[in-house]
């Protein structure tokens, strides 16, 4: 949904404002970098515009109902995390001043919100995916799925952390993150179900075109004198030594399952303290007043939730915002990594792609 | 009369495959007179668009060159040589990207330095010649179709080509339309090469024509008698429409 | 989630408003929303009073009352949150018509109401008195990236273009008999995306050599620079100036 103005009050507007901006203006960069700085502006205009029109496509769910696409999931495996970025952050700014569809003042909000975390929670986790699965296309469509799962209550989640800190309505935190959350979680169902499919139906057309399974396409091969014989690589499919291959995947699989350690020991952490957790609660008081809250800190510092009741759904809750907040941590790091041994070969790289 | 000094368009030797591995032109040499309208006519898969995409440099990295008017086409004068050539594509939705008519007839002058007053005459020369200067404030996609392919025309005569060149002018147009294109390029002062289906066209606007068959030039003459010659036009795929007889059309006038 | 409210907004017209730099309205609405996000809830008249300065912008733009109230219709879902607020927000609550209804709850819901619908009203006058390419060079003039003007530029182009395309594959599907009726019919839906995206790209390669073609070399040519003289800006910032004024004393009285 896209927030309206009024329901973020000013000054957290504005902080998140300058946060989507510093985003949106690294993203320009990447993109110019995924795209070719050249076609940069055609390519990414009429992704935006297949964005945009793909979001009206109604997919029926029962009785008149239908659910839609938002986007940023799928832009970010098409075409990179950054042109996904650009493009879905162009759609909704399109959509606040072009049609008045969500507030100007809210841009911000939405801006981090759909666009950006959506994509870059997505992009992690597809590529992290993507890297430890067989090199088939039913991975590239399973790992599609579940970032694209993951990156709508991720959004959400994202949204509530805003709202909790400058939310001009006193609704109890905890209500607000599980309601958000859940219901998310099963609009995530329905973006990860579309997602997978698209990108499957692009796959199988136009591998090339997809960005984040560059690098897995098949080899050409040629038939010389009966023999099935390697193409000469033009440098268009990626890493093309497999040894090299081999150990990057055990480094993403590690990195992956490091992650997951560490998301696991804060949902550890977080309900292993669920009597700390009620006292947080009561101490701050479910009857208190909305600037206290906001002025007790931010929701996350004590790993748990303030003001939810059930001290499960509390670690459950801190567990997810924990996950998604560690794998694109995780991965992020590991991808600093990669990039700096990489850099050299990226230089060289063929134009239709850097070998990230 | 011209003293023609040089030729407007020289192709000479012209090979090119794609990465693929696909070879589409083995060879391709024929030159145009400045102010000569020639039609290009050749079956699908002829390697006809291939041909195009290299008289601007938009293809490159096979063998052979292309010059234009004295100019040859490479890296070092891209940007005059896009100037010179003035490539008009099938779809005008893929040629008309901008907000309104005025910014996409001014696009091609304004990259090549053209500001203010100058601009503002250029752009509109460019839509009195195609009779679209009333539609300059509009967005592209409230014309019609056959007014898109105009304005095309337009955003390409604005950079004062040497040479139009057009691929499948008059595909998709209703009958009125058509004449009304013809009747354009009748009245312009510039070198037309046009790629077409369209025979009757050819035979209406071009004296001369080329034929494109298998990436080689198979024929090259006066139109009239290649469409006239069953042979040959069997042995390449062209075939005349319904009823129509090209040895009872009269002879195109004007200049060669 | 975002299934694009696709209405043009635009009304064509020669009012004083329309008249108007574009880079002076995004400002002078921009500021304005600005203002009322921030004026405190309680002072209830502040936003009477904003919606009178709505009304008088409207009325100096020629946009008919009708027109402004049925786009304001957009801000349906937003409502619903709204009436939702009273019942599950915490605080004292009051008994309202039979129901116990959160103090707390129903400011956060008038707050919400007021200021998005204000805000909504505010974005469908800059709307309706600017047409679009107007606003895209207001935007560039306000310093957004040129990159990103591009894009949306291009966006706003080829938009119609693909929702027409995507409207001949469904135009194809039906006529073969297939009716979209649930999530089992998902799978074909997908492939006319996947097939809509390809389409997509591609065309954009194909903007992309028209554009080399016409001397494109990586950066778009500046074809027109829109000044605005001091008197524009004053008769623009004129709204958000007497929006501040309001905010100031809703927070001092």
């Amino acid at each position: 949904m896209h927030a309206p103005d009024g329901f973020i009050n000013a000054p957290v507007s504005a902080a998140v404002g300058v946060v989507a901006a510093a985003a949106v203006a690294v993203s320009l960069r990447g993109a110019r970098r995924e795209l070719g700085s050249e076609r940069a502006a055609p390519l990414a205009g009429l992704v935006a515009a297949f964005i945009f029109a793909v979001q009206m496509l109604n997919f029926p769910v029962a009785a008149g109902t239908s659910g839609h696409l938002l986007g940023g999931a799928l832009a970010a495996i098409l075409v990179g995390p950054y042109t996904g970025i650009l493009c879905v952050s162009v759609v909704l700014l399109m959509q606040a001043v072009l049609f008045a569809d969500g507030g100007l003042t809210a841009l911000g909000v939405n801006i981090t919100d759909m666009a950006i975390v959506t994509t870059v929670v997505a992009y992690a986790l597809f590529r992290g995916l993507v890297k430890v699965l067989p090199r088939t296309r039913r991975s590239v469509t399973a790992a599609s799925f579940v970032a694209a799962l993951v990156s709508v209550p991720a959004s959400a989640a994202v949204f509530t952390l805003v709202y909790a800190i400058g939310g001009t309505a006193d609704v109890s935190i905890g209500k607000v993150a599980t309601a958000m959350v859940g219901v998310h979680v099963l609009i995530g169902l329905g973006e990860a179900v579309i997602t997978a499919l698209t990108v499957g139906a692009v796959v199988a057309v136009r591998p090339d075109l997809v960005y984040g399974a560059r690098g897995l396409g098949q080899r050409l091969k040629l038939r010389v004198n009966g023999e099935l014989v390697d193409a000469p690589d033009t440098g268009q499919t990626g890493e093309p030594v497999p040894a090299a291959a081999r150990s990057r995947r055990k480094v993403w699989a590690a990195g992956l399952v490091t992650s997951l350690l560490l998301a696991g020991f804060v949902s550890f952490y977080a309900s292993a303290n669920p009597d700390g957790l009620e006292k947080v609660a009561t101490d701050h008081g479910i009857d208190e007043k909305a600037e206290e809250h906001a002025a007790a800190g931010s929701p996350f510092a004590d790993y748990g939730v303030e003001d939810v009741d059930d001290a499960r759904l509390s670690g459950g809750l801190a567990g997810v915002i924990g996950v998604g907040v560690t794998v694109v941590a995780g991965t992020g790091v590991f991808w600093l990594v990669r990039r700096r041994r990489g850099a050299e070969t990226a230089d060289t790289a063929a134009p239709s792609g850097t070998s990230v | 009369m011209d003293p023609v000094s040089t030729a407007s368009l020289e192709v000479s030797g012209l090979a090119f495959a794609y990465p693929d591995g696909h070879q589409a032109l083995f060879g391709v040499d024929f030159s145009i007179a400045r102010g000569e309208r020639v039609a290009l006519l050749g079956p699908n898969g002829a390697g006809k668009t291939t041909l195009v995409l290299h008289l601007n440099g938009i293809l490159t990295g096979g063998a052979g060159t292309v010059t234009v008017a004295g100019l040859e086409v490479g890296k070092r004068h891209m940007a005059e040589v896009r100037r010179r050539v003035g490539i008009v594509f099938q779809d005008p939705d893929d040629q008309l990207f901008m907000p309104t008519v005025r910014e996409d007839v001014a696009f091609g002058p304004a990259a090549a330095g053209l500001r203010g007053p100058e601009l503002e005459e250029r752009v509109d020369r460019a839509l009195g010649l195609v009779g679209m200067a009333e539609f300059k404030d509009r967005p592209p996609h409230h014309l019609s179709f056959g007014q898109r392919r105009r304005v095309a025309v337009a955003t390409v005569l604005a950079m004062e080509p040497e040479i139009l060149v057009l691929d499948e002018p008059s595909s998709n147009l209703d009958p009125a339309s058509r004449r009304e294109l013809a009747d354009i390029l009748r009245s312009l002062d510039v070198t037309v090469l046009m790629v077409t289906h369209d025979l009757p066209y050819a035979l209406e606007l071009c004296p001369r024509s080329l034929i494109l068959s298998d990436g080689v030039i198979a024929a090259d003459g006066a139109t009239a008698g290649l469409l006239a010659d069953d042979a040959l036009m069997r042995a390449h795929r062209l075939e005349l429409p319904y009823g129509f007889d090209p040895r009872s059309v009269p002879a195109t006038p004007g200049r060669p | 989630m975002g299934a694009g409210h696709a209405h043009k907004l635009y009304r064509h017209g020669h009012s004083p408003v329309h008249a108007l730099p574009p880079h002076t309205k995004l400002t002078a609405v921009f500021a304005f929303v600005l203002v009322v996000v921030s004026t405190p809830r309680e002072a209830m008249w502040a936003f009477a009073v904003y919606a009178v300065l709505l009304a008088l912008v409207a009325y100096a733009a020629r946009v008919p009352a009708g027109f402004l109230l049925k786009r304001l219709l957009i801000e349906v879902p937003f409502v619903a949150f709204a009436v939702l607020l009273p019942f599950v927000a915490e605080g004292e609550r009051v008994g309202v018509l039979g129901l116990s209804l959160s103090v707390n709850g129903l400011w956060g819901a008038w707050n919400v109401l007021a200021k998005g619908t204000l805000g909504v009203a505010a974005s469908v006058l800059l709307a309706s008195t600017t047409e679009l390419r107007d606003l895209l060079m207001g935007l560039q003039r306000l310093r957004l990236p040129p990159l990103l003007v591009q894009i949306a530029s291009f966006m706003v182009r080829y938009g119609d273009v693909i929702t027409d395309e995507m409207r001949r594959m469904r135009i194809a599907r039906e006529s073969r008999g297939f009716e979209a009726r649930g999530v089992r019919h998902w799978g074909v839906l997908a492939k006319s995306a996947g097939a809509l995206f390809i389409r997509s790209y591609e065309r954009g390669e194909r903007v992309h050599l028209a554009m080399l073609s016409r001397g494109y070399a990586g950066s778009m040519p500046v074809i027109d620079e829109a000044a605005a003289s001091r008197a524009q800006w004053s008769y623009a910032l004129a709204l958000p100036c007497a929006a501040l004024v309001v905010c100031l004393l809703g927070w001092t009285l």
